[in-house]
């Protein structure tokens, strides 16, 4: 802790990089936060593999109890190890480095990951040993062990912690006036997160509680619907931290790779909003087909209010690819519509990331969620593989493809390592997204046939009556499986780059622009500089003179493509609601 | 009039708060416009569409509900298929289903174009109506009578697949419906058929 880097404040060392004063606490806790988010990544994704081997029913490879077993693994793994991990890491970053700003109370931060991790693996112990058999919902009547709910506690008030310090650390910054003006959108985004997380943390607290004081024998029974209703203010609001964690991370990445700016900070900064204030209604398109609520409930909640959320990553779906189309033309690549896409960095993990995360997550994840979780077109998808073919779109090819890509740029400036096995590095980005739009698109067609998600045996040999599944659905399934295995070996590839680079990695403190250097993303060996003149060519991009579609052209072209996928897809489905028995 | 041209990563200085291009306007109107459109589909539906999850709710106790789904289940029985009871109710009657690990509680007899106000229930945790190879599914959860007027429009041997987990066996758990055609024939003679072609193997 002493060894301060000299000209720095004690405390802080000062990136030799950026010019960014870094506080060695606050260091620490993001690397040891990103450490065990990428241990939980590797639990997750070799349960990932063996999961979509046992569901590619030519394979089959586990017994139902392990499948099942392993399935609840997957989920806690993955939704909530590795991403919350994840997150806690890029609010140390975002309220500290972004801010030049010393952390609230660190030795309350390494209680609080003490406290997460502990609750980790009592989490890890119950569901490995078989006592907690009850998927990643845990739906009572269902019962686990009462330490799986104690540990999901212990987990959930550790994080909420931490949230509760960067809210503290953006008052210190703030106060200690380690900046001037108004705080970068980025970290903007992630304060968005971090609001959601404390909503989203709340809920976790009055769905765990009560169903820990029964699996004890306190009280008597948990009603199973309001359990769902809270369980998923829970599970989808942990989504939408993701969300705009990730959103804020695309303006990251943007701006360290291809020097993209900001739009407008009014436009960018309301969508934020919006994502606070209408996320607490995610929980009712889980329940568009349950007993408990009427339509009235259902069509309000599930729209988050007339699809006000829905709204607000249209904007960020134009906000972001147009502030990197600006930013590449203010330095120069003006040439035609797609000029300044042909001419990005498509070999620098952090672009590739980027770019396959805002373009998955729309086109995929964005139409197929709102579509599935529409009220009535919900019939026809719910609890089949069309979910989760839609939230790996989201959450994988969407949250864990940014977060990789961000893994890229902070190896080298936090943990001043350069990036091992540089090939791969730049090769893994299209691997592993490539493999999970392979599984999204089977689980998608499978789902839309009926085959239901978590279920070991889709061709029944064990049932009273068969169920003949179209002969396609083997085909897609076996696609979604060829996927898996694609995707898990490009998540292998991060994880071994992570590692070697953490831990075993060629040290780095400072590297000359405009010089590549293997092992260094080029979004900092040659940072993206505007033209000289910037300001004078944004009044003329922004002018009249600019044409008929604005400063970012490629990107309104872009966007109209977008919007007639969405349109096609979401009629087509009405379409086939129409086809079945009338129900009402 | 512009901001100054900065990135996501810089503190923005003085009044940043200026209008967006007119491309940007354009945009999120177009976004809001759709977004109403999303949300209006739904209340039409409602109004013009023939398929939702509306329905009739009640609270209810399980082992009652059991009991009336068996009560109902003898009333009607007309034959059995593996030990389950075959049920065909008259058109327009109230018809009980009761999902209880690892079976659906007993098999349906409806009549193509006939309404029924079809009760779906569980007797113990959660459970998932899926009705292939239509691909209709509802939650079913304990404590909660969920009752759909339903309308089959098409003859055919149906089967309800469980899709949610419901404990180790929750693989095994299909139910039948049998849906007989206008006429009265019986589509279904359970007779090494397959689904679709009506009977079972």
């Amino acid at each position: 802790m002493t060894a301060a880097v000299a000209g720095a404040a004690p405390g802080f060392r000062t990136c030799p990089v950026t010019g960014r004063k870094i506080d060695l606490q606050a260091e620490r806790l993001i690397k040891f936060n990103a450490v065990v988010a990428v241990v939980a990544l590797l639990v997750g994704a070799t349960a990932a593999l063996l999961l979509a081997l046992t569901r590619w029913q030519a394979v089959h490879l586990l017994p139902a109890v392990w499948y099942y077993r392993i399935l609840g693994v997957h989920g806690m793994n993955m939704l909530i190890f590795f991403i919350i991990f994840f997150e806690m890491a890029v609010l140390w970053f975002a309220g500290t480095v972004l801010l030049d700003a010393r952390p609230a109370a660190p030795r309350y931060g390494w209680f609080n990951f003490g406290l997460m991790l502990l609750g980790a693996l009592i989490v890890e112990f119950m569901q490995w040993s078989g006592r907690a058999d009850v998927l990643y919902t845990s739906y009572p009547p269902l019962k686990a062990h009462p330490a799986f709910y104690l540990g999901i506690i212990f987990f959930a008030v550790g994080a909420l912690g931490v949230v509760g310090q960067f809210f503290a650390t953006l008052t210190i910054a703030k106060r200690e006036k380690t900046y001037t003006g108004s705080m970068p959108l980025v970290v903007y985004g992630a304060m968005a997160a971090a609001v959601i997380a404390v909503i989203t943390l709340l809920h976790g607290a009055m769905v765990y509680i009560p169903t820990f004081l029964w699996s004890i024998g306190v009280i008597p029974s948990v009603n199973p619907q309001i359990y769902r209703l809270l369980w998923w203010a829970l599970g989808h609001s942990a989504q939408q931290i993701n969300v705009a964690a990730m959103v804020a991370i695309w303006y990251m990445l943007g701006a360290l790779t291809v020097g993209a700016v900001v739009l407008n900070e009014k436009v960018s900064r309301w969508a934020f909003v919006l994502y606070i204030l209408f996320i607490s209604m995610a929980s009712a398109h889980h329940l568009l087909v349950d007993p408990g609520f009427g339509p009235a409930w259902k069509i309000v909640n599930t729209s988050y209010f007339m699809y006000m959320a829905v709204l607000a990553s249209m904007v960020h779906g134009f906000t972001v690819p147009a502030g990197m189309e600006l930013g590449m033309r203010l330095r120069g690549f003006t040439d035609g519509l797609f000029g300044w896409l042909r001419r990005a960095p498509w070999g620098d993990p952090g672009f590739s990331s980027l770019i396959l995360s805002v373009v998955v997550f729309g086109f995929f994840g964005g139409i197929t969620g709102v579509t599935i979780g529409t009220e009535q077109i919900n019939i026809i998808a719910h609890n089949t593989l069309r979910v989760p073919g839609h939230f790996h779109a989201t959450v994988v090819s969407g949250t864990a493809v940014a977060f990789m890509g961000a893994t890229y740029y902070l190896l080298p400036l936090v943990f001043r390592r350069k990036v091992a096995f540089w090939r791969l590095a730049q090769w893994q980005p299209y691997l592993f997204a490539g493999g999970m739009l392979l599984v999204e698109t089977g689980m998608t067609f499978a789902g839309s046939f009926g085959v239901p998600r978590r279920h070991w045996d889709i061709s029944f040999s064990q049932s009273a009556f068969d169920v003949p599944f179209n002969p396609a659905v083997d085909l897609f399934l076996a696609i979604m499986g060829i996927g898996a295995i694609i995707a898990v070996t490009g998540a292998f590839a991060f994880i071994l780059i992570a590692v070697k680079s953490v831990f075993f990695g060629e040290s780095v403190t400072s590297f000359t622009r405009g010089v590549a250097m293997v092992g260094i993303p080029q979004g900092l060996t040659h940072p993206p500089v505007h033209a000289a003149n910037v300001n004078e060519l944004n009044e003329q991009l922004h002018s009249s003179k600019g044409g008929k579609l604005g400063p970012t052209p490629g990107t309104v072209v872009l966007v109209t493509v977008f919007f007639l996928a969405f349109m096609l897809y979401y009629f087509t489905n009405w379409k086939l609601l129409s086809f079945l028995w009338r129900i009402g | 009039m512009l901001t100054k041209v900065h990135t996501g990563l810089e503190p923005v200085q003085g009044v940043w708060w200026k209008p967006a291009h007119k491309a940007e306007k354009v945009w999120v109107a177009v976004a809001f416009a759709w977004c109403m459109v999303l949300f209006a589909m739904m209340p039409l539906w409602h109004w013009k569409g023939g398929q939702n999850p509306s329905g009739v709710r009640t609270r209810v106790d399980p082992k009652a509900y059991f009991a009336r789904t068996v009560a109902f289940a003898q009333q009607y029985k007309v034959g059995d298929d593996r030990g389950v009871p075959i049920v065909q109710p008259p058109p327009g009657a109230d018809v009980y289903l009761a999902g209880l690990t690892y079976s659906w509680y007993p098999i349906l007899q409806l009549e193509q174009g006939k309404e029924y106000m079809l009760h779906i229930s569980s007797v113990d945790v959660n459970h998932g109506f899926s009705l292939y190879p239509l691909n209709v599914n509802f939650a079913v959860v304990p404590t909660f009578d969920y009752a759909l007027r339903v309308t089959p429009t098409a003859a055919g041997d149906f089967r309800i697949i469980c899709n949610e987990f419901c404990g180790i066996g929750h693989h095994t758990m299909v139910g039948r419906v049998i849906v007989v055609d206008s006429a009265g024939r019986s589509v279904a003679d359970n007779t090494g058929a397959r689904v679709g072609q009506g009977g079972v193997r």
